[in-house]
């Protein structure tokens, strides 16, 4: 069985916000990229699968939706123990244009199982993961926060009110995850970082696709006024307080 | 000029940075307390790749060139001395003296097992009347019947007595002929193993740095080891030392840069949380220019110990850059640590703020491998003087 884990690049998520061109776009200097979080869980799982022999994986794959600059994530993911790579190579516009593209990538190779993870930590979509599997014409399950092997059947745990539900499905299928999938995001050790240099990194080309979305602008949240502290016997102070500045009461 | 770091390295530096995050920085503060050495740390430290980096494959290593060795001590260092310590000398001065002057049957014996992390090898130079004049080695070998007899003892031996310890190379008079007409002293470098009769390490205490890590006494006592143990030739031993030591200048280097960014950090991140007369404390500009001059430091010692690996790492002569490398970030590194104390105030006595163990484990930084102002001695003769 061959997995494909599809791994975002975002921004580190100590990141400083800034915007260009009018508020129209994020601006990027100076910007430390990373794994998305949920991605980089996907393939920590994926990789424990893959390593347990009574599993039937033997090939991980990650696959992006960016330029050259996406390439030192991809290289990560390879040291952490991914296979192979692939980079289609244009810039991820939105949730539709890259599940596009990771759809039209995937749909020509025999990967049963599709990882993504929920959101990314830049946009906060939560939509690509859908959106890939209506392209790809598979099932999905969402939120999925734990997945084992039982014989042909894989299964997956979801998180929902008050419990734990298990679902039960045969692959081919999308598996969007959550949290909790994987405990903690893995560090690729030295030897992992040398043996990356030589796994194979594809370039695809850009199918083409429309844009359906176009960003008219970016808003950044009003910075929070100081905060004033009242003693706790001023009563008086804090409901006219209350009343005239903050015109609550 | 490229001053820009390898895909390979920026990877290197981010891995060896979480990993100290997440493994060391939970821990550090109760090791130094207690002044406990972590076997689990070394073997973690083993198990990412941090041991035996320089070195081939074939022997168990990663095949790393110099300067991502050097980013490694640097991010460990950042978050905690005393595992830096750990890692720099077991790399420089326990793996690196067998791989540049073992016999092949030597290199394929002890190093595999020394790049795990499960295994520890030290260097034995100091000793209690041979510190900056290394040249005064009392400790003494002599041939016998097809084995080395050592005798004498060394102090301050890094990794020389924990229970992962598996041995030391000895630097040993082996021809005191100081009456012949040149004077000259021989010196050979012999291996030695725990567990030889009459070896003892002793773990030494009451350290005020690095107190997490294992610092030994050795004594020799008639040590009976066999004729193939040395290392390299006899007579060789000047050479085995000086070739350590302008290595190990780096390490200690890394130890200073690290130790100089991490308490940069805590004193960057106080400053901006801080308030006294209603404002943030870095928002004045005493303390502005403070972490400006600071900031300003650490780029330079960056720089030029980069630049000193830059030159092994292109096969060039670096012994001058390696020990400006070691005197500028050791002494930078109590420059800045001493102020980082100070921004922090009362808090930055108190052992609840790491920045008080940083300011206790740099002044190592000015002593160990080389003190100061063996370091002038260094530089000034390599400049002519």
């Amino acid at each position: 069985m061959k997995i494909l884990v599809c791994v975002g690049n975002v921004p580190d998520t100590t990141t400083k916000v800034r915007f260009a061109e009018k508020n129209t776009k994020f601006d990027t200097n100076g910007v430390q990229w990373v794994i998305n979080p949920w991605d980089e869980l996907a393939l920590t799982r994926a990789l424990e699968l893959k390593e347990d022999s009574s599993n039937p994986v033997v090939h991980v794959t990650v696959a992006t939706v960016g330029r050259a600059g996406a390439e030192p994530t991809m290289r990560k993911a390879l040291a952490i123990g991914a296979d192979d790579a692939i980079r289609i190579d244009t810039d991820p516009e939105d949730s539709s244009f890259v599940a596009y593209q990771l759809a039209e990538v995937i749909k020509n190779e025999d990967y049963q199982l599709v990882l993504c993870g929920i959101e990314s930590s830049d946009y906060n979509g939560a939509a690509v993961g859908g959106m890939l599997s209506e392209y790809l014409d598979l099932p999905s399950v969402s939120a999925v926060t734990g997945m084992t092997f039982e014989g042909a059947d894989i299964i997956l745990s979801r998180e929902i009110d008050g419990g734990i539900e298990e679902v039960s499905l045969p692959a081919p299928f999308v598996a969007v995850v959550q949290k909790g999938i994987a405990k903690e995001p893995r560090i690729p050790a030295m030897r992992g970082i040398m043996m990356a240099r030589k796994k194979p990194l594809k370039v695809v080309e850009v199918a083409e696709a429309e844009t359906l979305t176009n960003m008219t602008e970016f808003e950044m949240p009003k910075p929070k006024p100081p905060c004033k502290m009242i003693e706790a016997e001023n009563v008086a102070e804090l409901v006219d307080l209350l009343q005239n500045e903050a015109k609550v009461l | 000029m490229n001053f820009n770091l390898s895909e390979e390295q920026n990877l290197i530096r981010e891995s060896v940075r979480d990993f100290a995050e997440r493994e060391i920085t939970p821990v550090a503060r109760e090791l130094d307390e207690k002044a406990i050495f972590s076997n689990d740390l070394t073997k973690k430290m083993g198990d990412l790749g941090l041991f035996g980096m320089n070195i081939p494959d074939k022997y168990g290593g990663q095949g790393l060139d110099t300067l991502s060795y050097i980013i490694a001590v640097e991010e460990i260092a950042r978050i905690d001395a005393s595992q830096a310590a750990t890692l720099a000398a077991h790399n420089s001065l326990g793996i690196s003296p067998i791989y540049e002057f073992g016999t092949e049957s030597q290199k394929m014996k002890y190093l595999p097992g020394l790049c795990t992390g499960d295994a520890l090898w030290s260097f034995g130079l100091t000793e209690p009347g041979a510190g900056s004049d290394s040249r005064g080695t009392k400790t003494t070998a002599r041939l016998d019947g097809g084995e080395w007899i050592i005798n004498g003892s060394k102090t301050f031996i890094t990794n020389g007595s924990a229970s992962i310890s598996k041995g030391c190379t000895v630097q040993t008079l082996t021809d005191n002929d100081t009456d012949n007409d040149n004077g000259k002293k021989s010196f050979t470098t012999i291996l030695l193993e725990s567990g030889t009769k009459g070896f003892k390490q002793v773990c030494m205490h009451g350290k005020m740095m690095w107190r997490a890590s294992d610092t030994s006494e050795l004594f020799f006592d008639d040590c009976r080891v066999p004729e193939e143990n040395i290392l390299g030739q006899v007579g060789q031993g000047s050479k085995i030392m000086l070739s350590t030591l302008d290595s190990g200048r780096l390490s200690i280097a890394a130890m200073g840069l690290g130790c100089a960014r991490g308490a940069f950090e805590l004193a960057m991140n106080y400053a901006q949380e801080r308030k006294q007369f209603g404002r943030v404390i870095s928002k004045f500009q005493i303390n502005a220019f403070k972490l400006a001059d600071m900031a300003m430091k650490i780029e330079l010692a960056t720089n030029l110990l980069y630049k000193a690996c830059w030159l092994k790492d292109n096969e060039q002569a670096y012994a001058k850059e390696a020990a400006m490398s070691k005197l500028y970030c050791s002494e930078i590194a109590k420059e800045v640590v001493d102020e980082a104390v100070q921004l922090h105030g009362g808090y930055g006595l108190m052992k609840d703020y790491n920045v008080e163990r940083f300011y206790r484990d740099q002044r190592i930084l000015q002593i160990g491998e080389g003190t100061s102002e063996i370091q002038r001695l260094v530089i000034s003769r390599l400049i002519g003087c």
